[in-house]
């Protein structure tokens, strides 16, 4: 049985100070930028969320891979909680980009940032996985579909990105501060403080879920087995679980 | 291998032929749109990107009419176990399948693509722009028909399979309409003689490339009970 | 037969889940080659859920399963085409004719075309080979359905409530392919006590998913069968 709990309470501690750290040095530390003022620090909390929505993503498409391999309900857990804060956090980067395109260029939504218009598309399709999930009984047959819902979006999600990337520059070369590479030192040591901080931020809430779910499938388990009733079945697009007391007495 | 998709492809071919119904039924749905935008768009005429847009817009819909077909019969009367009883390889129904999905768009595209230059179409299209919008087709056509084959045996298993496979196959086919688009939107401007960007028709197969492996790849996966 | 023949089939506590519902549980039999296993119970209890994982179409949950000598975890390649499963369903395309359909199934399993014209001729269907199936009745299309499982001439016979949309014409035409002169190892499901035994040599009665009686078929009753329905 895995413990899913186990570390979670030095992961989350870790997570706090490294968070607050990164807000603090953002904030304070990093110079503000010459052109765009203090509207720029939106900066520390957008990149690192998109790219740790990327990467929970990719994350969730491997551990679909690795699924698929192994038929390990564990794997399938992983894929539906990555992905799933994932996408929350894409949906916080579309909402930061959302604010600092309105006070850099004076739109909510602006077509010729391709990150953007990117991350759009890639949350739109990732907003099916749920549905998808919900919409299939069969327990494992859901895991499989799942899992290759997961393979073919994070194999699209870099080929997408390329695809609108190409689209933009060619009518609307990109002028960005950030995009030339000269980023001062200390925006840089801000800016990779706060994409620890994400990361972990990540990890804490996905190890948390999985924790919950876990408890939860363990507790349905063991109420069955104290032969109470368990409330009527309900249709679930949360992965199923083994339970300690169907592997384990039977 | 080949005698399973051979043996696949016949008996396709004759469930279409028997009772038409996707590609009527895609090529009717291209035509009402076109008609639909001559009124959204208030235009009698669309040239240059705004012909493009049209065009793959009207293809991209006209698809998921095909997709959310594909696999019903089989689902319905039996045709998966069917097959998962012989002993062929399993990606023989993949590859059927595709084959079939690009036989239905370009038959379909016969008649839309005629229909659309005499309906909307300002400039007109000479030999040349045709064989090169020609090859923007099949590379797009390779594409719509290897993710929508994936779509499309992903959502056939779902109680929501109408809902299921545009949410699903739009946003997965953004890239094929932003490479066509683009590579077809010079050969259908008014000034005419436009020249094919080389840069999307590569954007184009390596999409149909990647998810051509990767439908590959996953396929059995979705046959399996 | 010699009596150290490996089972055609050799189940060891195969078990199948559906979510938290267990349809199966703990299921072992052997049939040795040439005989006929037939499954009692009552609809639920696990007789097509066994079918379907001795036909390859769906997966265990525990246990093994051999089917002629092969486990069907690892080798369920080696056993498909082997196999013929005439189910519920008819597994025929609507709207082909059974002509087609049988073709069809004759070039996945690289059979010679001249069969197909063989069984339609033994079961009586020549005349309607170039029908749609729709336009069938019941009972011809479960002839046809028939044609479809036997025309790879399967060792393995999986046959589920095969005479139920029959009228005794139609079980007799159908009777030299899927009866005991087949020379098939066949397992079926039945309702029916009398007729059920009467060609069985075993007989496997599942309640519940569970094994509820197994016993050579000759020291089963009819009222022992009616006991699994109360």
């Amino acid at each position: 049985m895995v413990t899913y709990g186990k570390g979670l309470r030095p992961l989350a501690i870790l997570t706090v100070l490294v968070l607050g750290g990164g807000i603090a040095l953002a904030l304070f530390y990093a110079p503000m930028d010459a052109d765009q003022g203090f509207r720029q620090k939106i900066f520390y909390i957008h990149v690192p969320m998109a790219i740790v929505a990327m990467g929970g993503f990719i994350a969730g498409g491997i551990a679909g891979i690795m699924y698929l391999r192994t038929e390990d309900s564990k794997w399938d857990l992983r894929s539906y909680t990555w992905i799933h804060h994932a996408l929350i956090l894409a949906l916080g980067a579309l909402i930061t980009g959302s604010i600092w395109a309105k006070t850099s260029w004076g739109h909510w939504w602006v077509w010729d940032e391709p990150t953007l218009v990117s991350f759009l598309i890639v949350f739109l399709l990732y907003c099916t996985y749920q549905p998808l999930r919900f919409s299939i009984e069969d327990r494992e047959k859901q895991s499989r579909y799942a899992a290759v819902f997961a393979i073919t979006a994070g194999a699209f999600v870099p080929l997408n990105f390329m695809a609108v990337r190409m689209a933009q520059s060619l009518s609307h070369p990109r002028v960005f501060a950030t995009s030339n590479g000269g980023l001062p030192l200390k925006m840089q040591i801000a800016f990779y403080v706060m994409l620890a901080g994400m990361t972990l931020f990540f990890i804490t809430l996905t190890k948390f879920e999985m924790a919950s779910k876990n408890t939860r499938a363990q507790m349905g388990a063991l109420r069955r087995r104290l032969g109470g009733e368990d409330g009527p079945a309900r249709r679930s697009a949360a992965p199923a679980l083994p339970t300690a007391t169907e592997a384990g007495t039977a | 291998m080949r005698r399973a998709v051979g043996a696949l492809l016949r008996k396709e071919a004759a469930l279409e032929l028997r009772t038409p119904q996707v590609i009527p039924g895609m090529a009717l749905f291209s035509i009402v749109t076109y008609v639909v935008f001559h009124f959204g768009l208030r235009r009698n005429q669309v040239s240059g990107d705004l012909a493009a847009g049209v065009l793959w817009v009207t293809i991209l819909f006209a698809a998921m009419l095909g997709i959310a077909r594909l696999f019903v019969t089989d689902r319905e009367e039996g045709g998966f176990d069917a097959f998962l009883l012989a002993p062929v390889d399993r990606t023989a129904m993949f590859v059927a399948k595709a084959i079939s999905m690009f036989t239905y768009l370009a038959l379909v595209q016969v008649v839309a693509i005629p229909a659309f230059v005499v309906l909307l179409l300002g400039p007109g299209l000479s030999g040349e722009e045709l064989l090169k919008l020609m090859a923007v087709l099949a590379l797009a056509d390779i594409g719509i028909a290897v993710v929508g084959t994936l779509v499309g045996a992903l959502a056939v298993q779902t109680r929501a399979r109408d809902l299921i496979t545009p949410l699903l196959a739009l946003p997965l086919l953004v890239p094929v309409v932003i490479g066509a688009a683009r590579a077809s939107a010079p050969l259908l401007t008014l000034t005419g003689a436009g020249t094919l960007p080389g840069r999307w028709l590569v954007v184009l197969a390596l999409y149909d490339l990647v998810f051509g492996l990767l439908a590959y790849a996953v396929f059995d996966f979705l046959l399996e009970d | 037969m010699t009596v150290d023949a490996t089972p055609a089939i050799d189940l060891r506590g195969v078990t199948r889940r559906y979510g938290d519902r267990t349809a199966l549980d703990d299921v072992t039999v052997a049939l040795e080659p040439g005989r006929t296993l037939v499954v009692f119970g009552p609809n639920g209890a696990g007789k097509s859920t066994l079918l379907r994982i001795l036909a390859t179409l769906l997966r265990m949950h525990g246990g093994t399963a051999k089917v002629l000598g092969h486990d069907l975890k690892s080798e369920d390649w080696k056993v498909r085409g082997r196999i013929g499963l005439l189910g519920h369903e008819p597994l025929l395309y609507r709207d082909l004719t059974v002509r087609e359909n049988l073709r069809f199934h004759a070039r996945l399993h690289d059979v010679p075309l001249a069969r197909v014209e063989e069984l339609l001729d033994e079961v009586g269907l020549i005349a309607r080979a170039d029908d749609q199936v729709h336009t069938l009745s019941r009972g011809l299309v479960q002839r046809a359905a028939v044609c479809r499982a036997v025309l790879h001439d399967p060792e393995v016979l999986l046959l589920d409530e095969p005479r139920a949309n029959l009228d005794p014409n139609a079980a007799a035409a159908v009777e030299p392919l899927i009866g005991p002169e087949s020379g098939r190892t066949r397992i079926i499901t039945s309702h029916d006590p009398a007729g059920g035994l009467a060609e069985a040599d075993l007989a496997l009665g599942l309640r519940a998913g569970r094994t509820a009686l197994l016993a050579p078929a000759a020291d089963v009753t009819a009222a022992m069968i009616g006991e699994l329905y109360r």
